[in-house]
């Protein structure tokens, strides 16, 4: 790895007794106070993350919308002017190159894609560029920030000119916080209530809404939290995380993402290999598993049934809201049409699993 | 800390106490780890070498094994940690103890950091 990157908030966690790794090229927090009590924080009130590291790529131009939807596999066009959409985009053998954010902007649709994806996105969407459109990788640029919780809003609304209840779930506003020129965004990866802010500055702007935020939401139990709470919060939820449950030899229709697959929107890349997969059916596909005990599946372990190994984890964890492991994994469809038992193997041991429907934390406030 | 400990480089206690030797997790190990979640306890009567793995234990985001401090047979077992495995968190010197070796050679004890060595080792650089 090359020289680690910082956020504009690093001296903020280093300040506040964040205990700092390297994740993906970046010295990030994994945890302030412990993973557990800052994953029941966001559960119970609200929690601040530090997002700074996740790159933003914008694409303007008269043909950015034509564009733009020739990359990813949901359908831009349906967007409104105020709204951000899930996607993924694709390599053409329909492997996945990121999971993404798109948001229609009044100058364009930003993407905002995976940290330690973002050159790999950047590099990808330059050599695909077509039409009279330019790309700008702003991914030094921005701020991000992301307030979740059941009391995010009342924590944001007195930093703020905006109504926050204007803002619906994935749509967004262009306001301020803290006087601060923002995008104030009701998305996230919790599973919560909450908003994700970007503003363009560096540490000064950085520095200053962070404190604005975690001071106005002292009474409502806001901290910080760091990537491993990030993680389990994310997980709980049955979301994505691209390295692990998604990958270039993984395609969104056996990651369970054909809701964000528009096959009928016209040509887009991956569509071809796609539609060759949906007619021939797959051959593996996540599912979603709870463990029986407490210690807990974790990625790359062997998914078995009956004793047999027919997938391997992805992604798993000790679930804090259910106190036991859970997972995801590819099964292989062929496994997935037979009775049998499903267990994972853990550590040479043959610990019995159930399959369970998403998410695995069904109390989210924004559901 | 309690002056009566050795510990390892590996970062386990070991408490001679009434001819057994009690073994758990140094604070600095239980910091490190984050919230524990799970601890693998071995069964009544196994042996072990000095440096043999005897159990795992499991935070939310990591797996490690635990290694014999010293030579010997497991004699007890702290099965509280199956319910509450969050006591090495808590109290990693007394309740969340780990096992009770009945020790094969009480000398091995005097191969170990006391635990003012320990203290200078994990200030010296231990490992992450």
């Amino acid at each position: 790895m090359s020289q680690i990157k910082k956020t504009q908030l690093t001296s903020e966690h280093e300040r506040l007794g964040g205990k700092m790794v390297e994740f993906g090229g970046w010295w990030m927090p994994v945890r302030f106070r412990g993973i557990v009590e800052e994953h029941q924080a966001v559960r119970s009130g609200a929690g601040l993350f530090d997002v700074s590291h996740m790159g933003e790529i914008l694409i303007t131009g008269p043909d950015a919308l034509r564009f733009t939807n020739t990359i990813v596999t949901n359908n831009v066009e349906k967007l409104e002017p105020d709204q951000a959409l899930y996607t993924c985009m694709c390599y053409q053998s329909g492997g996945i190159v990121d999971d993404l954010l798109v948001y229609r902007l009044p100058e364009g649709y930003l993407l905002v894609v995976n940290a330690a994806n973002t050159e790999k996105d950047y590099g990808w969407i330059v050599e695909h560029a077509e039409g009279d459109i330019q790309i700008a990788n702003e991914s030094d640029d921005y701020i991000q920030i992301a307030l979740q919780g059941p009391r995010a809003a009342e924590i944001l609304a007195p930093l703020t000119d905006e109504n926050l209840d204007a803002i619906r779930f994935y749509h967004y506003a262009k306001g301020d916080v803290t006087g601060l020129p923002a995008i104030i965004s009701r998305t996230g990866y919790t599973g919560e209530d909450g908003f994700e802010v970007y503003l363009k500055g560096g540490e000064a702007e950085a520095a200053r809404v962070w404190r604005a935020l975690l001071e106005q939401g002292k009474p409502f139990g806001l901290v910080p939290i760091g990537l491993g709470a990030r993680d389990t919060l994310r997980l709980e939820m049955g979301y994505m995380l691209y390295g692990n449950d998604i990958t270039q030899d993984t395609t969104p229709l056996e990651a369970g993402l054909g809701w964000v697959t528009k096959l009928k929107k016209g040509p887009f890349i991956g569509r071809d290999a796609l539609l060759r997969q949906k007619e021939q059916g797959l051959r593996k596909s996540l599912i979603a598993f709870t463990v029986e005990g407490r210690s807990a599946p974790r990625h790359g372990y062997p998914l078995l049934l009956d004793g047999e190994t027919h997938g391997e984890v992805t992604s798993g964890t000790f679930s804090p809201s259910l106190e036991r492991g859970i997972g995801l994994g590819y099964l292989s469809t062929e496994a997935q049409a037979r009775e049998g038992i499903l267990a994972v193997n853990i550590r040479g041991k043959s610990v019995p699993a159930s399959r369970v429907s998403l998410p695995f934390y069904k109390q989210g406030s924004h559901l | 800390m309690d002056e009566a400990i050795r510990c390892t480089s590996e970062h386990e206690w070991v408490r001679a106490e009434e001819g057994f030797a009690v073994v758990g997790l140094t604070d600095y190990a239980q910091g490190e780890l984050g919230d524990i979640v799970y601890v693998e306890l071995p069964e009544i009567g196994a042996r072990f070498e000095k440096g043999e793995v005897f159990g795992t234990i499991e935070s939310v985001k990591s797996v490690s094994d635990i290694y014999s401090p010293i030579s010997g047979e497991v004699h007890a077992v702290n099965h509280e940690l199956e319910a509450h495995p969050e006591l090495v968190n808590q109290d990693c010197y007394h309740a969340g103890w780990i096992v009770k070796l009945d020790m094969s050679d009480p000398s091995e004890l005097d191969d170990l950091m006391t635990d003012a060595e320990y203290e200078e080792f994990i200030s010296g650089g231990a490992e992450e």
